[in-house]
């Protein structure tokens, strides 16, 4: 067996495929195709072989070549203006997204263009977010050129509508860096010019430079309060504002009382102040920020349909001269050519030319459509097949598809939610600190003025609800890097306390449930000879029909010759093989009677030898595997299905998720949105799972939505979760463990009032000194952070995750 | 003891030092990328003209 694999299986030298064809055997190398071929043979020539050392087999297929006549668009100086950055009368400065990076060849690769191209003066990488930045000399060469050569390499830069919306990428926000870095040198000075005060035989020292070390110590805290700080006492009042309590309020009075009451004491000389508690605190909260944010910002969770469209696409003129144009100039009553593999820009009617169009990513249906001339063909779809021609009859923002977006829920800013389990904890905890202070106020006032202020003030420093603050960003933070280990990426922490709260899941069916690139085929009627199965596998090898591939997949085998080959575009197929006329097609094609028909709702294809028709083959969906384990370990929850296609599946699905399980076929993308919207309505906690463009309004309006992709870097329509498809078998896994890690936010709110409740106690009695602060704030916070961090690992290896 | 005016006064400003390279550090861009630079040092510096001989044949599995 091993021997046999060796010699029979090999792999492409330079994307490492397996080269079950004709291998191409050149330089003592062997390729899977002329296109890794030639990548090789450009990069050999300029002595860049040390690609293939740094990984194996580094390269990105070549299988499918580009056609460069597709990137005259980008000499159009107007699409070349809205892509570059930086120009001056010399270099152009612009980046980059190429999602095919992979590995540590490619940033080798890619930061020596300048050695494919001359006029590439400075090309630098950032793996993360899939960035080249690249700097190119206008004079010695133009945009064009450099992508040709990016494409011809293997990694096209993706450039879609987007792109050229005007609206860049912003930058990462280094805000949070920045406070983070003052609030640090800050925290690390006062912390020195308090260590006197912690020890008694320090006293003299303290007594002669106590003021000094004071307003030394007020000035360094200064920025903190000022700027690190900032962000909790807008919050805090924003959610005033908005007349509801948020964690941020407990913690903005604390921090409050805490400067306002070291200033008084510097400034009155009464006492050295708590100000190495104060800027630790924020410090430490900072961390929890920062820790929080750190998400995965080099996926995108926020796209709409341009960026899926492309940028520019084959414009016919009235004198046959073929001109590339931006899809956004396309007007009503332009005449396009589209050709295999492209995507529809716009509504549009077709002209001449049969259109297979494939829908799946769009609407759902699983297998494309056939059109005939005349027709409208709905912008989203891609052409499988011959080029065509078709007439734009709508705006590309006005279409059936786009007009989704032009729905409010898109428009609607994000509201955060408020019933996090930090707000409403915040909430008690203001109240009880409140009722606290009060109490030792009402105490202390009859007996020590002096001790009533203290008391009062110490308890609402002690309260500062900094560790409770600490517990859920780490938490989340920790739960987000467990699922991105298993390939579902959350938009950010917040989505964690949402999965959690999930009672009802929505699927579409295609593409979700199913596996889109395989299905089922069946074969329904007289049984077939071998002889026979040959001839009908002959003839359909001779089809790029997307069926005719599906079934010469399914029969295998090898192929006879053909002759008087012919196909009847939207009927079928016909030709002679072996002595026999066989013709593959439709029900109308073969003149099957209509009422013979079986199965009118499945994709049929039928066959005939010498005129009489033996039987048909009949496609079934293929459900991803694990589906089963994932159905029954959401036992519990509502569980619906919403798909584009029509019925014909009806059957499988209910016996795949249940009685109760409510399926909903035919479904348009805004029938899609409302159907969610509906169950918004009935209080239900809405988790959706969709991959296509049409469920981008059902994710959007879903308090959860997850976009399933067979590639994360791919398209996805916008949504709060990316799960890439190989984890799909995980899903119920992931709700599962959100939900333990709410628990876990408790544990440690519980761990983090204890150490409240020592510091209370001490802080009614009076007995809070800057010492006590010092030493009970830095514990309790790191302990909280540990006790999270430590948690979330446990329960995570506990789930297998 | 007046020395200790002097101390503070030299420790504070050496800190600030390092303050202002950090958030100069920050602002150059460093903080965005975490990961390639540490991949990109890992290459090496190859003599130009000859080509280095293939380090490994590829495994045909």
């Amino acid at each position: 067996m091993e021997t046999a694999l060796q010699t029979n299986v090999q792999t492409c030298y330079h994307c490492g495929d397996t080269c079950n064809e004709q291998p191409i055997v050149a330089h003592e190398k062997v390729f899977c195709c002329d296109g890794c071929k030639a990548v090789y043979e450009l990069l050999e020539e300029n002595n860049l072989c040390t690609y293939y050392n740094l990984e194996q087999n580094p390269g990105i297929t070549g299988k499918k070549p580009v056609a460069e006549a597709r990137f005259a668009y980008l000499d159009d100086p107007g699409v070349e203006a809205q892509l570059i950055n930086f120009k001056n009368d010399r270099i152009c400065k612009l980046t980059f997204y190429i999602p095919q990076m992979h590995c540590s060849s490619c940033i080798w690769l890619l930061e020596n263009l300048y050695k494919l191209n001359p006029g590439v003066s400075e090309s630098t990488v950032n793996f993360l977010r899939k960035e080249v930045s690249l700097t190119y000399f206008h004079e010695k060469t133009n945009l064009r050129e450099v992508v040709q050569l990016l494409a011809r390499i293997g990694y096209e830069p993706a450039i879609t509508l987007a792109d050229t919306d005007g609206k860049k990428t912003q930058k990462q926000s280094r805000t949070i860096i920045y406070k983070l870095g003052i609030a640090g040198f800050c925290f690390g000075n006062v912390m020195l010019l308090a260590f006197p005060d912690y020890l008694a035989v320090t006293e003299g020292l303290q007594r002669s430079f106590g003021s000094f070390f004071g307003y030394l110590s007020i000035l360094l805290s200064l920025p903190v309060f000022f700027y690190s700080a900032r962000g909790f006492f807008t919050s805090a009042l924003e959610g005033i504002r908005q007349r509801m309590i948020n964690i941020d309020l407990p913690i903005a009075t604390g921090l409050m009382a805490l400067f306002c009451v070291s200033l008084y004491e510097i400034i009155s000389g009464t006492g050295p102040g708590y100000l190495d508690s104060f800027t630790g605190l924020v410090f430490f909260m900072l961390i929890g920020k920062y820790f929080q944010q750190k998400t995965y910002d080099t996926l995108s969770f926020d796209r709409d349909y341009t960026s899926y469209f492309p940028v520019s696409v084959t414009l016919l003129k009235e004198n046959g001269e073929e001109e590339s144009v931006a899809v956004r100039n396309l007007q009503v009553g332009d005449r396009i050519r589209i050709r295999n593999q492209e995507l529809i820009p716009a509504d549009a009617i077709l002209l001449r030319g049969t259109a297979m169009i494939d829908y799946s990513f769009v609407s759902g249906e699983s297998e494309p459509v056939e059109k005939v001339v005349g027709e409208v063909i709905y912008a989203g779809g891609r052409q499988v097949g011959e080029s065509v021609e078709l007439e734009v009859v709508k705006e590309v923002s006005q279409g059936y598809l786009t007009q989704l977006w032009n729905d409010n829920v898109f428009s609607k800013n994000e509201e955060k939610s408020v019933a996090t389990y930090a707000n409403v904890a915040g909430k008690w905890f203001i109240i009880v600190t409140l009722l606290v202070a009060a109490g030792a106020l009402w105490y202390w006032v009859p007996r020590d003025m002096n001790m009533a202020m203290k008391a009062f003030t110490s308890v609402l420093i002690i309260a500062c609800p900094c560790a409770l603050s600490l517990a859920t960003p780490f938490v989340h933070g920790h739960t987000l890097r467990v699922f991105g280990k298993n390939k579902f990426f959350l938009k950010n922490t917040s989505v964690v306390e949402t999965l959690a709260k999930i009672d009802t899941v929505v699927f579409d069916k295609t593409g979700t449930l199913t596996e889109p690139s395989a299905a089922e085929v069946t074969y329904t009627g007289k049984a077939l000879t071998p002889e026979q199965e040959r001839a009908i596998l002959s003839l359909l090898r001779h089809s790029t029909h997307p069926l005719s591939q599906r079934i010469s997949q399914h029969l295998k085998g090898e192929s006879s010759e053909v002759t008087n080959y012919q196909e009847y575009a939207g009927k079928g197929l016909a030709g002679e093989v072996e002595g026999k006329f066989v013709r593959v097609g439709s029900a109308a094609y073969l003149g099957v009677p209509a009422d013979k028909i079986k199965d009118a709702l499945k994709t049929t294809v039928y066959v005939s030898i010498d005129g009489v028709v033996l039987g048909y083959y009949t496609f079934f969906n293929v459900y991803r595997d694990g589906l089963q384990e994932v159905l029954q370990a959401l036992e519990g929850k509502k569980i619906a299905v919403l798909s584009g296609d029509n019925n014909h599946e009806e059957a499988r699905l209910k016996e795949l998720l249940g009685q109760e399980a409510e399926l909903n076929f035919n479904q348009s993308p805004v029938q899609k949105l409302e159907y969610i919207q509906q169950l918004k309505k009935d209080n239900r906690q809405v988790l959706m799972v969709g991959d296509g463009l049409n469920d981008a309004g059902a994710l959007k309006q879903s308090d959860a939505g997850i976009a399933l992709t067979n590639s994360v870097t791919n398209f996805s329509p916008s949504c709060d979760a990316i799960l890439d498809a190989t984890a799909f078998d995980k899903l119920s896994t992931f709700l599962a463990f959100s939900k333990k890690t709410m628990r876990i936010i408790l544990a440690t709110f519980a761990v983090s009032l204890v150490y409240n409740v020592v510091g209370l106690s001490l802080a009614v009695q009076g007995l809070f000194t800057p010492i006590a602060s010092a030493i009970l704030m830095p514990i309790s916070s790191l302990s909280v952070i540990i006790f999270a961090t430590l948690s979330v690992k446990f329960a995570a290896k506990k789930a297998g995750l | 003891m007046f020395v200790i005016f002097l101390l503070i006064g030299i420790s504070v400003t050496v800190a600030a030092c390092f303050l202002g390279a950090f958030l100069w550090a920050v602002r150059s861009g460093q903080y965005d990328d975490d990961y390639t630079p540490a991949v990109r040092m890992l290459f090496e510096n190859e003599a130009p003209g000859k080509p280095k001989t293939a380090a490994k044949k590829p495994e045909t599995a």
